[in-house]
C-alpha cells in the first residue's frame, strides 16, 4: 500500500513543484527582468538615447512677441502642469521673462526653461542621483528615487525647476506628477522618442513667430544646427561654463 | 577622575523635560501634516526652496560639530582642566547631530525614502558626502565616549588620544562638508564662496560651546553642586569670546569681499541695508544680540561674571546663530537670481524680484523640535550614563 502511494504521490509533488516553479517565473521574473533591463535602461536613458546625438534648442527673441505665451500653453497642455492659484508655489516649466535694458527702456521677452547643461549642476548636486542626464544630454528627474530634498533648485542657476507642493489629479499619462518630488522641462522626452518634436517648438511654429528651432545639435544638416550657423547665439550665464542645450539669438 | 548619573531631579527638570517631549510631539505631528497635504503648507515656496526648518537643522547639525570641542581639547590638545567635561561633550554632539538630522529628514518631499538616499549614492554630490560624515561622526563620536568611558579601554590613553585625534579631524571635515552645502552652490551670489567652510567651522565651536557651557550650568542646579569650578568658568568665557570674534572677523570678511566686486555690491547691499527683514535679523540679531552684545558683556567689568550671566551670554550667542543661519540660508534665497545680468527681469515666475517667505506654524514647530529632540536625548543619557562629572566644587 505504502509504496503504491508512493508511486502515487511521486507525480504529484513533481507537479506541484512544476507549478511552483511556474508561479515563481511568472511573478518575480518580470520584476527580476525589468530590475535588470527595464530599471537601468530607464535610468541611464540608453534605451533609445543615444550619445551621438545631443538635443539643443535655439530661440530667436526678435521672434519671440510681448505677451505672446504659446509655447507656455503648449507646454502646460502636454505636460499637465497648470495654475492651482498659488503662485508661489504653482510649478511653472516654462516661462517668458521680460527683460527690460535700464539704460534705454526697451523691453523684450524670453522663453525661460530648464537649459539641459553639458554640465548640470543639478546633477552634480543631486544626493541620490535622481537628477540625470540621458545620453543625449537631456536633463531629467527619475521620480522614483528623488527624495525632495530641493537641493537641485538651489544649484540650478536658470530656476528651472519646480516643487510639486500639492496633491494634482488630472494627470498626463506622458508625465506623471509626484507630490514631495521636483520636476521641470523634459524637452518633452517622450515626443523625442517617438520622433516628434517638443510642443513648445510645435506650437511656436504653428500659431506663433516660429521662433523656436530644435533638432540634434551634433547633426550638421538639423533644423538647430542650421539656424546656430546662420548668426550669432549666446548662451545665458555662459560665464557659468555650463554648456547649455537652449541658445538665444538677438537676446 | 568620578562620574557620575543624573540621579535625583527637581521639578523643573521634569518640567522641561515635559515641555521639550510635547514641543517633539508637535514636531512629529507638523511633520505629519506636511507629508500628508504636501509643502504647500508651509512658507516655502519655488523661490524659497529651504526655509525654517533647515536653518534649525543646519544650526543644530553646525552645533553638533563645535560640542564635541570640549572632549577634543581634552584628548587632543591634552588639556586635563577639560577632561571631566568630556564626556558630556560627546553626548551632546550626538545628540544635536540627532536633532538636526530628525528636522532635516522629516523635511523632505518624500522622508519614506530616506532609505534610498542610505541605498543610492551620487559621489559628486556634497550631500551625498554627507550622508557619510554625519553616520561616520556617529560612530566616531560613540567609539570615542566608549574609549572614554570603558573601564578598560579608558587606560589605554594612546587608544584615547587616537579616537579623540580621528573625532577632530572628522568633526573640521564634517563642518567643511556643511558650510560646502553653500560655498558649492555657484548660481547664488550670497552663497558661491569658499569662506563658508572656514566660517561655519568658527561659528561651530562657538554654538557647540554655548550649549555645552547651558546644559552644565544647568545640570549644576540639578546636582547641587557646581560642575564647573571658577577656573573652568573663566576658561570657558575666554574660549567663547575667542570663536566669537572669530565667527565675527569671517562674517566680515564675507561681506566685505563682496562689497569689493561691483558685480556683488547689490547682492551684498541686499542684505547691509536693503533687505528688510534680513538686514534687520543680520544687524539686530545676528551681529548686535548675537555677538556684540554678548562680547560685551563679557568684557563688562560690572556684569556678573559668573553662571548667571554666563547663561544669558550663551543663550544670546545661540539665538545670534540662528540669526546668522537665517540670514545665510533664507537671505541667500531671497536675492533673485541675475539669469540675465544687466536687464532689469521680471516674469510670473518671481524673476529679478525679492521672494517672499513667510514662515507657517508647522515648520516652525518642526524647526524648534529638533532642538528639543537633542535636549530629551541628552537628558535620558545623564539618566542612564555617568556623563556628567562629580562637582568640581560644593556650593556654598
Amino acid at each position: 500500500m505504502s509504496e503504491r502511494a508512493d508511486i502515487m504521490a511521486a507525480p504529484d509533488r513533481r507537479a506541484l513543484l512544476r507549478s511552483a516553479v511556474g508561479l515563481a517565473t511568472t511573478t518575480i521574473a518580470p520584476g527580476v527582468t525589468l530590475y535588470a533591463f527595464g530599471v537601468a535602461e530607464a535610468q541611464a536613458g540608453e534605451g533609445k538615447a543615444s550619445a551621438k546625438q545631443r538635443w539643443g534648442l535655439l530661440i530667436d527673441i526678435a521672434k519671440c512677441p510681448p505677451g505672446c505665451d504659446i509655447c507656455v500653453t503648449a507646454c502646460s497642455e502636454e505636460n499637465g502642469w497648470k495654475s492651482t492659484g498659488h503662485p508661489e508655489t504653482d510649478a511653472q516649466w516654462i516661462r517668458k521673462v521680460t527683460l527690460r535694458d535700464p539704460r534705454t527702456a526697451t523691453k523684450r521677452e524670453a522663453p525661460v526653461m530648464c537649459q539641459h547643461c553639458a554640465s548640470p549642476p543639478c546633477v552634480d548636486v543631486c544626493p541620490t542621483g535622481a537628477s540625470f542626464k540621458r545620453a543625449d544630454g537631456i536633463v531629467l528627474v527619475d521620480k522614483h528615487i528623488c527624495i525632495g530634498c530641493r537641493y537641485c533648485m538651489m544649484a540650478c542657476p536658470y530656476k528651472a525647476r519646480s516643487f510639486v507642493h500639492e496633491e494634482h489629479e488630472d494627470q498626463k499619462t506622458n508625465a506623471p506628477r509626484g507630490k514631495g518630488v521636483v520636476e521641470s522641462c523634459t524637452f518633452c522626452v517622450t515626443r523625442i522618442d517617438a520622433g516628434r518634436i517638443p510642443a513648445c517648438v510645435e506650437a511656436c511654429a504653428a500659431k506663433a513667430g516660429a521662433a523656436m528651432a530644435f533638432g540634434d545639435l551634433n547633426d550638421p544638416d538639423s533644423q538647430v544646427s542650421k539656424a546656430l550657423a546662420a548668426g550669432a547665439s549666446a548662451r545665458i550665464r555662459a560665464d557659468l561654463g555650463l554648456d547649455p542645450g537652449v541658445r538665444y539669438r538677438n537676446l | 577622575m568620578k562620574f557620575q548619573t543624573l540621579d535625583e531631579t527637581s521639578p523643573a527638570f521634569w518640567g522641561l523635560v515635559v515641555l521639550h517631549a510635547l514641543l517633539v510631539a508637535l514636531g512629529l505631528g507638523a511633520a505629519f501634516y506636511m507629508e500628508e497635504h504636501g509643502h504647500i503648507v508651509t512658507g516655502m515656496n519655488n523661490q524659497v526652496v529651504w526655509g525654517l526648518p533647515h536653518v534649525f537643522a543646519v544650526f543644530l547639525i553646525v552645533s553638533a560639530s563645535g560640542a564635541l570641542n570640549v572632549a577634543s581639547v581634552s584628548s587632543v590638545f591634552n588639556r586635563l582642566a577639560y577632561k571631566p567635561y568630556a564626556r558630556l561633550s560627546g553626548i551632546l554632539a550626538l545628540a544635536l547631530l540627532a536633532g538636526g538630522l530628525a528636522v532635516l529628514v522629516l523635511d523632505l518631499g518624500r522622508p519614506e525614502r530616506l532609505v534610498v538616499a542610505m541605498l543610492k549614492h551620487n559621489f559628486k554630490s556634497i550631500f551625498a558626502w554627507n550622508i557619510y560624515l554625519y553616520t561616520g561622526f556617529m560612530a566616531i563620536v560613540a567609539a570615542y565616549l566608549f574609549a572614554m568611558m570603558d573601564r578598560r579601554a579608558s587606560q589605554n590613553a594612546a587608544l584615547g588620544t587616537s579616537i579623540g585625534w580621528l573625532a577632530f579631524v572628522w568633526r573640521l571635515v564634517l563642518t567643511t562638508g556643511t558650510g560646502s552645502i553653500f560655498g558649492f552652490l555657484i548660481a547664488r551670489e550670497l552663497y558661491d564662496a569658499a569662506i563658508m567652510a572656514p566660517l561655519f567651522i568658527a561659528a561651530s565651536f562657538l554654538y557647540g560651546l554655548a550649549f555645552t557651557v547651558l546644559v552644565l550650568i544647568m545640570m549644576s542646579g540639578e546636582t547641587r553642586a557646581e560642575l564647573m569650578t571658577e577656573e573652568m568658568v573663566g576658561k570657558f568665557r575666554g574660549l567663547l569670546a575667542i570663536f566669537a570674534l572669530a565667527t565675527l572677523f569671517l562674517t566680515i570678511v564675507q561681506h566685505v569681499t563682496r562689497l569689493y566686486a561691483s558685480a556683488h555690491v547689490e547682492a551684498e547691499l541686499f542684505i547691509l541695508r536693503d533687505g528688510g527683514v534680513y538686514t534687520l535679523v543680520f544687524w539686530g540679531g545676528q551681529i548686535l544680540l548675537g555677538a556684540l552684545l554678548p562680547l560685551g558683556l563679557l568684557a563688562a567689568r560690572g556684569f556678573d561674571g559668573g553662571r548667571r550671566g554666563l547663561t544669558l551670554i550663551s543663550t544670546l550667542f545661540l539665538v545670534g546663530g540662528i540669526a546668522q543661519m537665517y540670514v545665510i540660508i533664507v537671505g541667500g534665497q531671497a536675492y533673485p537670481l541675475k539669469i540675465f545680468p544687466g536687464y532689469e527681469a521680471s516674469s510670473s515666475f518671481a524673476d529679478g524680484a525679492i521672494a517672499r517667505y513667510v514662515p507657517s506654524l508647522p515648520e516652525a514647530l518642526l524647526g524648534i523640535s529638533g532642538i528639543s529632540i537633542a535636549m530629551l536625548l541628552t537628558a535620558a543619557a545623564l539618566r542612564l550614563l555617568p556623563f556628567l562629572p562629580h562637582a568640581q566644587t560644593e556650593k556654598a
